[in-house]
């Protein structure tokens, strides 16, 4: 568990971040958005120390990160930034080994490491391992960079705009990634974004940051259907604020019993999804099966629209 | 085209060892250069001694401006030196501006005469282009790379031994080899005061008109610069391997 308490950072006159609470549960994703200059990547680098904060501070289980010598204390936290920054004069395994020979790894237990994680990623150890990262495509490179802030094994994974560069098809396919190694790990994953939607798709809990300063701190359905300030509203926009709410919930947690002969979707499949393909198939109910093609379920159409509407 | 380079390289070394090796074969060469049957090859001193000599106090003083340069572009790029950089890059241009002629005028005087004056002279002229280029090479680092270096718990030493001293390396060997070949040409001066070195040659020649004696001279330390230079490349060449 992390606790942020009183967290606040002054440059001068500015204050960048000011008096930031939250807690952070163990093994969730907890996304932090906001426009630039919020003071959202400032508060993510508090935590690892990159950045001292003025007054307040940071526990992890406990423990006040300030108990230890800085660059240990790192050694325990993953983190993947925006551009990467791979060594560009080491290999991908020597990248991915860095944290661990920092830690004084013996090699073969580095070596073991360095070619689970290159399989966990998709990269096969024998074509990759010695390539420079210059040599990668950009999904390549990220999927290093994030495999090295892994390859620790931290409890703790800090993400600033980790996938800022990718173009949309390989950022969806990333995202994705992200979201299955942190079930495969258990890792407690702090993302920051200024994308509203990647903060909806991958925070168990979102934070919301303007100017510094905390606006609201709770799960995305929560956000969406009581927003605790105009400029939270402001950010999820109105206008599509029902389908939204409907693209937290997956076919799979939403089907009832029963059999029907309508077109069909994935459980995986969210209810925007699903209400996409009854408009588009003009049928009223759809058929939810599993991954084994099994069936799941059924969905009306009216159950879909009962749980986009406002809650009252 | 890459064949060709290292062949020609290969024949400059050929040729210059045999020269150094058995300058009297040579002599029909230089013989039609001078008159009254001077003699036509440097017969004053060994010349293979005085080109090895030449090339040790080359070296050596280009070791210590590396080592001075480097250590005090290292240090004014550190957060905790940065305020000595303005200093630091005046001395360092004094070193530069000051003539290498002026700078032994001066420590003749204080150590004598001999090796000691040329080595302080060719030790302060080498210093700027090193101590430039290794700021150059620290400050070119990209952003996001250090601070990853940080964000994954190097210390400030961990960072500057494995990530900015190889990212800078190039440019620092750019400016080592700049020194050194900038160095060998001006060593012959040295031999003004009395250092040995091939400048004894070209002085020896100037003094009696001897044409041949300042050919000579001259060519061997052109062909030493030329094969330094190269060397210094093809080092150089093998630390960009890994970089963008």
């Amino acid at each position: 568990m992390i606790t942020l308490e009183h967290l606040t950072r002054r440059y001068d006159d500015s204050t960048v971040v000011d008096d930031v609470s939250m807690v952070i549960e163990p093994r969730t994703i907890t996304t932090i958005v906001g426009t630039s200059g919020s003071g959202k990547s400032t508060l993510l680098r508090m935590i690892n120390r990159l950045v001292e904060p003025t007054s307040g501070r940071v526990l992890i289980d406990g423990r006040d990160t300030r108990a230890e010598p800085a660059h240990l204390l790192r050694r325990r936290i993953g983190y993947a930034i925006q551009g990467l920054g791979l060594f560009p004069h080491r290999t991908v395994a020597e990248n991915i080994a860095t944290v661990p020979r920092l830690l004084g790894w013996d090699e073969a237990r580095v070596r073991a490491r360095v070619d689970e994680l290159l399989g966990v990623f998709q990269l096969e150890p024998g074509a990759y391992a010695a390539k420079y990262p210059h040599e990668l495509s950009g999904g390549q490179q990220q999927r290093v960079g994030v495999a090295r802030a892994l390859a620790a094994e931290p409890q703790l994974l800090l993400m600033d705009e980790p996938f800022g560069a990718l173009d949309p098809i390989i950022r969806a396919k990333a995202q994705d990634d992200l979201l299955d190694i942190q079930r495969r790990f258990g890792t407690t994953v702090i993302l920051v974004t200024h994308d509203m939607d990647e903060a909806f798709r991958l925070g168990d809990r979102v934070a919301v940051m303007s100017r510094g300063r905390l606006l609201q701190y709770d799960r995305p359905a929560q956000l969406i259907t009581q927003p605790a300030d105009p400029f939270v509203s402001q950010l999820i926009g109105s206008t599509d604020r029902s389908l939204k709410l409907l693209s937290l919930t997956t076919a799979g947690e939403a089907a009832e019993p029963g059999a029907t002969d309508g077109p069909t979707v994935q459980s995986s499949a969210s209810l925007r999804d699903v209400l996409a393909e009854l408009v588009w198939s003009g049928a009223t109910v759809a058929k939810v099966v599993g991954p084994d093609h099994a069936v799941v379920g059924r969905l009306s159409l009216a159950s879909i629209l009962a749980r986009g509407r406002r809650a009252t | 085209m890459k064949h060709g380079a290292l062949i020609l390289r290969l024949a400059i070394l050929g040729v210059l060892l045999a020269f150094l090796a058995a300058p009297q074969a040579f002599a029909p060469l230089f013989a039609p250069l001078n008159n009254y049957g001077a003699p036509a090859i440097y017969d004053q001193g060994n010349l293979l001694s005085l080109a090895i000599s030449h090339l040790v106090t080359v070296l050596a003083a280009t070791a210590a401006s590396t080592l001075v340069a480097v250590a005090l572009g290292v240090f004014v790029t550190r957060p905790a030196g940065a305020a000595f950089l303005p200093l630091s890059r005046t001395l360092v241009n004094v070193g530069q501006t000051f003539p290498p002629v002026a700078v032994l005028a001066i420590t003749v005087p204080l150590v004598g005469f001999g090796q000691t004056p040329t080595l302080i002279a060719l030790f302060a002229y080498g210093l700027l282009p090193i101590f430039e280029n290794t700021i150059a090479g620290l400050e070119s680092c990209p952003k996001p790379v250090l601070e990853a270096a940080d964000g994954m718990g190097m210390s400030a030493a961990e960072r500057l031994r494995s990530v900015e001293l190889p990212l800078a390396m190039p440019l620092i060997l750019e400016g080592v080899r700049l020194s050194l070949v900038i160095n060998i040409g001006t060593a012959t001066i040295g031999s003004t005061v009395a250092a040995k070195g091939l400048g004894e040659v070209i002085i020896a020649g100037l003094l009696s008109n001897n044409t041949a004696f300042v050919l000579q001279g001259g060519l061997v330390t052109g062909l030493m610069a030329i094969l330094l230079y190269d060397g210094m490349r093809l080092l150089e060449r093998r630390f960009v391997r890994g970089s963008v």
